[in-house]
């Protein structure tokens, strides 16, 4: 009997719980009848997640709803017969129209279309063209789609292998003469990958935008499908040749926003609108029916095919998040584990406390690149203002102007995969390639409206239409 | 064509001959501090005002088993835009599906578990919370999220059992303000407060049964003290069916009262429908052989006078025509009272189109009152369409008269199987609307934000050991007590049981004066808001000194809303500013009186007047004084 019976047919359980199945001899999408001492149930055995515990087994009821039932109030389990779902999603052929640009969709995880995984509970992405356009086929309409997975992954478990592949890939696509790229990415990194895209990937000719949703595509009021299409159709149509986050702009459902791949940054741990430009304003904003430029200086598409891959990457290098009363044996440490280089979010204007002063000169006697953040996110790194700042510089710390903490970190993984040398590794960092430092900073690119008071209440009152 | 019985004359015999059968979804609110899943306040009564609005679309998903459910894929057509009013103090970003749910609230899974037991539900051991798809927008993540406590219990009636098929805890949804065109408005103060749903099986045989069995099942939930009361708590929808039909679920039932009627025009309906299915089987018209045309009919109807198709022209809308082959006569076909199968086509289109400015189509088989005469014969000749064929015509927007137009084609299909599986709106008058194809178990989907929660016994006994008694076995007891069987089923799921059994114990008046007293006459006074200062311990108390002052049963209402109303004046001096005690307890009283009185040495007449002037002094009024006098004077004798 065991040879014939697949580990699906106790997919999820363990322990207790597989006891009591193969004690009734019954299993995964069983129908059955059950009588234990809190009752009768009837319905269909489903897999259990593995996070789960090993005292209930799952059933489906008749009307759709899932119980557990304890293992212990088991008293007999009569099979009625079989019933497994085949969970699909409907897969209709893309429809194929040549006066339509051609954009390829890379998929690297998250959840764009989905489906639930048994094994944890959670959702996994399904993603074909023909899938795609079961689930968003408003895709249609805007042009012809080509996709190819490079990866399953969630966002946290991105790394230089699969950012180096994607970049790989974005220069294959650009060759063969693709249109658009789109990237489906989860959103917890999203701004990570984007940055180090934004340096691998230069002066690409066409938009190259990531794209995902903060409510996972199986629940109706998912994101997935607006973002979807707000990218797709920048990545067909727009104009903006750059490395991009396309994601829901305000509190409403209404439209999306272009994001510059260095200057994004996830924002809210749950909200949609949790992508914002950062010290800046977004490129674009983009709906159905409409494509809004919000500035004017980007790269524009190009029809040559011509674009530089620099897939340099060294990942000996560490985000130190400054608090006060930090101890230097943080920084002690990454001196030990042979880190090359050390971001530091600093507070304020970039500073830290004075006790780390010698591990910081340590670092730099040992060669070590140490560049300063802050951790306000918003503002320049000034470390002219105050003591603590030229006291630190004169440690060798460099200050990043306006870098983002987690950009600053890419660029300097990426620059010292080029070279160590000290100068040219400087002129790397502080020269902008992808707009990641800016010159200025305008008088919009900090704005964080407070709850309360009255003009902002009066502008959330009423959803504009 | 079938007769429509009026509801007046209809008899259980009418509706055994449908075959009717009626189940009850009862829905009601749990009295929690809080919402379900999130901590805002879940507070009523609601507000009309709000702070901020938020805008969503809704798009159907695939359930868990691979199917897209039929109604989810209804509201996807009618592409609702939907617009979310909130309030800072009762809305938080859960509400708007912007976070992740919190832990489910254990008060309001506590109180849910105790109306399963109650109901005698078989209790599932763990909880696992799913998402029932709501796509019109009722609650902002497209789902409601919902889980099942316990399966297969029962409620006693008359000589039977009501089955219960489940029940479950679930958040409750927005209340919706206005839904025009395309455009649905909700507010969200309702959302997230828990509810409990209660699903009968279909026992219930006659329109008075239902509401009957939905009276019961509400006063067990509100027995507990733990459920919201008032306008909205709790709400029901019916299932109904008849033989050869199927089942429809009227929905958002508010008072019991109305159940019957609704009941009653929706076995009716049923039955109309089916005698559609057969007139149309008679005529020979098949799946294979329905046939239905449509044409652009906006030039033939330019210039015409029927208003409703004049505006719409004035308002550049297209007109179409669908020509039914085969249909004469079934538009007009009565179904519910006032009411014909048009407005089935009607309902489809004003709902899954947005055509929703009435009238929205207009028949061949109502000529008279809509086009010109001249009109409908140019549309006929148009559309070639001869005795036998029913010609509907319908206008809106390019988008949505091709939608209307599908529908129009759809429902009229739908006629051939007889009564389509339907959610309808329950209306003033007693009929009902359709209101969205009804869903199935393919809505459902395990819910990935929250882990599953194990039901203990430990837990299980601690809410047990609350229950003091089942409500079944306090009715034996009461009826052991001499109480009609009436009588003591009401009172076992009052929330008055625990005051007449403390009444019973320490007072001495008969249960039956005490169960009508409670049930009927004290729970009046506390509707019409007499009894400002009641409490269980002073209506004891009250009833203790009208016993003791032999106060009459019929008297003991006057006395409790003198001791528990706006005066509330103490028992004793309320049973004597009522002037209620018995003459026996008064001659006792004078009795007492005299003996205490220190009788002076004089002579006998004199002594007589000075005791009496004694006496009167004190109990004038209370007895007549010839009564007085002639106590004293057997005293003093």
């Amino acid at each position: 009997m065991a040879d014939v019976i697949s580990s699906d047919y106790y997919k999820g359980y363990r322990g207790d719980a597989l006891a009591a199945l193969k004690r009734f001899q019954v299993g995964v999408w069983s129908d059955v009848e059950i009588d234990s001492t809190r009752g009768q149930f009837t319905g269909i055995i489903l897999p259990r997640s593995e996070t789960f515990d090993d005292k209930h087994i799952v059933i489906k009821l008749r009307n759709g709803y899932n119980v557990g039932l304890a293992v212990h109030t088991l008293k007999s389990v009569k099979e009625l017969g079989r019933k497994e779902a085949h969970y699909k999603i409907p897969e209709k052929e893309f429809p194929h129209d040549p006066s339509k640009p051609l954009v390829k969709l890379l998929g690297t995880g998250g959840t764009i279309a989905s489906r639930l995984d048994y094994r944890t509970g959670a959702v996994i992405p399904a993603f074909s063209p023909g899938e795609l356009y079961g689930s968003v086929p408003e895709l249609a309409d805007i042009c012809n789609i080509e996709t190819e997975k490079l990866y399953g992954v969630f966002s946290e478990n991105m790394g230089p292998e699969q950012w180096i592949g994607t970049a790989k890939a974005i220069g294959r696509e650009i060759e063969r003469g693709v249109d658009g790229i789109i990237i489906g990415h989860g959103t917890d990194t999203m701004h990570h990958t984007a940055a180090i895209l934004s340096f691998m990937v230069q002066d690409p000719p066409i938009p190259i935008i990531m794209v995902g949703s903060q409510r996972s595509s199986d629940r109706p009021s998912s994101d997935a499908a607006i973002n979807l299409i707000n990218a797709t159709s920048s990545a067909a149509h727009g104009d903006i040749a750059e490395v991009m986050v396309c994601m829901f702009g305000p509190t409403s459902d209404d439209y999306g926003l272009l994001h510059r791949g260095t200057r994004v940054r996830k924002m809210h741990s749950s909200y949609r609108s949790t992508f914002r430009t950062i010290g800046d304003v977004p490129l674009a904003m983009v709906d159905r029916k409409r494509f809004i430029h919000l500035r004017q200086d980007y790269k524009r598409r190009r029809s040559d095919r011509t674009v530089k891959i620099n897939t340099a990457f060294d990942d000996r290098v560490s985000i130190v998040y400054y608090y006060p009363n930090m101890k230097p044996d943080i920084i002690d440490s990454l001196i030990d584990h042979d880190y090359k280089g050390i971001i530091i979010a600093g507070t304020g204007l970039g500073h830290v406390n004075k006790p780390l002063y010698p591990s910081l000169k340590k670092a730099f006697e040992r060669g070590i690149h140490v560049y300063m953040t802050v951790q306000t996110l918003w503002g320049y790194v000034q470390m002219y203002v105050y003591d603590t700042g030229r006291d630190m510089m004169n440690l060798g710390v460099i200050p990043g102007a306006n870098l983002l903490p987690e950009v600053a970190y890419m660029k300097l993984c990426w620059a010292l995969g080029q070279t160590h040398d000290r100068e040219e590794v400087k002129r790397i960092m502080l020269t902008s390639i992808a707009g990641e430092i800016t010159e200025r900073e305008p008088y919009n690119g900090y704005l964080i409206y407070q709850g309360g008071i009255p003009e902002v209440e009066e502008f959330i009152s009423k959803h504009k239409r | 064509m079938v007769e429509i019985k009026r509801f007046e004359d209809a008899t259980p015999a009418d509706y055994a001959a449908l075959g009717m059968k009626s189940g009850l979804e009862i829905h009601q609110q749990l009295a929690t501090s809080k919402k379900l899943f999130c901590r805002c306040p879940a507070v009523r009564p609601y507000s009309e005002e709000y702070d901020a609005e938020i805008l969503r679309h809704m798009r159907p998903t695939l359930s868990e088993l691979g199917e897209y459910d039929g109604t989810a894929l209804m509201e996807f057509k009618t592409k609702k835009e939907i617009i979310y009013q909130i309030r800072r103090e009762t809305v938080c970003t859960y509400e708007m599906d912007d976070t992740p749910p919190f832990e489910l609230n254990q008060d309001a899974l506590d109180i849910a578990l105790e109306i399963t037991m109650l109901l005698g539900c078989n209790l599932v051991s763990e909880v696992h919370i799913a998402r029932k798809q709501y796509l019109d927008g009722s609650i902002p993540t497209g789902f409601q999220r919902t889980t099942i406590l316990g399966v297969d219990g029962w409620i006693p009636y008359k000589d039977r059992r009501i089955g219960i098929i489940q029940l479950g805890l679930e958040e409750d949804a927005c209340r919706e303000v206005s839904d025009v065109g395309h455009l649905r408005t909700y507010r969200t103060d309702r959302l997230g407060i828990p509810l409990i749903e209660t699903v009968t099986y279909p026992d219930m045989k006659t329109p008075q049964e239902v509401a009957e069995v939905a009276q019961i099942l509400r006063r067990l939930a509100r027995a507990t003290g733990k459920v919201n009361t008032g306008i909205g708590a709790a709400r029901q929808d019916v299932n109904v069916s008849i033989e050869g039909g199927r089942r429809v679920e009227i929905k958002g039932v508010c008072r019991i009262p109305l159940i019957p009627l609704l009941v009653h025009n929706e076995a009716y309906r049923q039955a109309a429908l089916l005698g559609i299915k057969r007139e149309l089987a008679s005529r020979g018209i098949t799946n294979a052989s329905f046939k239905a045309d449509v044409f652009e009919v906006d030039e033939l109807v330019a210039g015409t006078r029927y208003y409703p198709l004049a505006n719409a022209l004035h308002d550049n809308l297209k007109v179409r025509a669908v020509a039914l082959r085969g249909y004469r006569g079934i538009l007009s076909t009565k179904t519910q009272p006032e009411t014909t199968f048009a407005k089935e086509i009607s309902d489809r289109v004003r709902v899954i189109a947005c055509l929703d400015r009435l009238p929205n189509i207009a028949h061949s088989d109502m000529e008279g009152e809509t086009l010109s005469s001249t009109e409908w014969t140019k549309i006929k000749k148009h559309a070639r369409v001869g005795d036998r064929d029913a010609i509907v015509v319908v206008w809106g927007s390019a988008q949505d008269v091709e939608t209307g137009v599908k529908e129009i084609i759809i429902r009229a299909r739908e006629a051939m199987d007889g009564v389509p599986n339907e959610t309808r709106q329950a209306l003033p008058d007693g009929t009902h609307g359709f209101e969205r194809i009804l869903p199935g178990a393919d809505r459902m989907y395990p819910d990935t934000d929250l882990p599953p929660l194990a039901i203990t016994e430990d837990r299980i006994q601690r809410i047990k050991s609350t229950i003091a008694e089942l409500p079944w076995d306090r009715e034996a007891r009461y009826r052991a007590m001499g109480l009609p069987a009436e009588m003591a089923a009401r009172l076992a799921i009052s929330g008055e049981k625990h005051l007449f059994d403390r009444s019973v114990k320490e007072t001495g008046y008969p249960p039956i004066l005490l169960a009508s007293l409670f049930i009927d006459k004290v729970r009046s006074l506390e509707r019409e808001g007499k009894l400002t200062a009641a409490s269980d311990e002073r209506i004891v108390a009250t009833l203790k000194a009208g016993l003791a002052h032999g106060v009459d049963g019929g008297n003991l209402v006057a006395l409790i809303e003198k001791t528990c109303g706006p005066e509330a004046i103490e028992p004793e001096a309320a049973v004597e500013a009522l002037g209620l005690e018995s003459p026996r307890t008064i001659e006792k009283q004078i009795a007492a009186f005299m003996k205490k009185i220190d009788l002076p040495k004089i002579e006998k007449d004199k002594l007589d007047r000075h005791v009496m002037g004694l006496v009167m002094r004190e109990f004038r009024g209370k007895l007549p004084g010839k009564t007085i006098a002639s106590i004293v004077e057997r005293f003093l004798s």
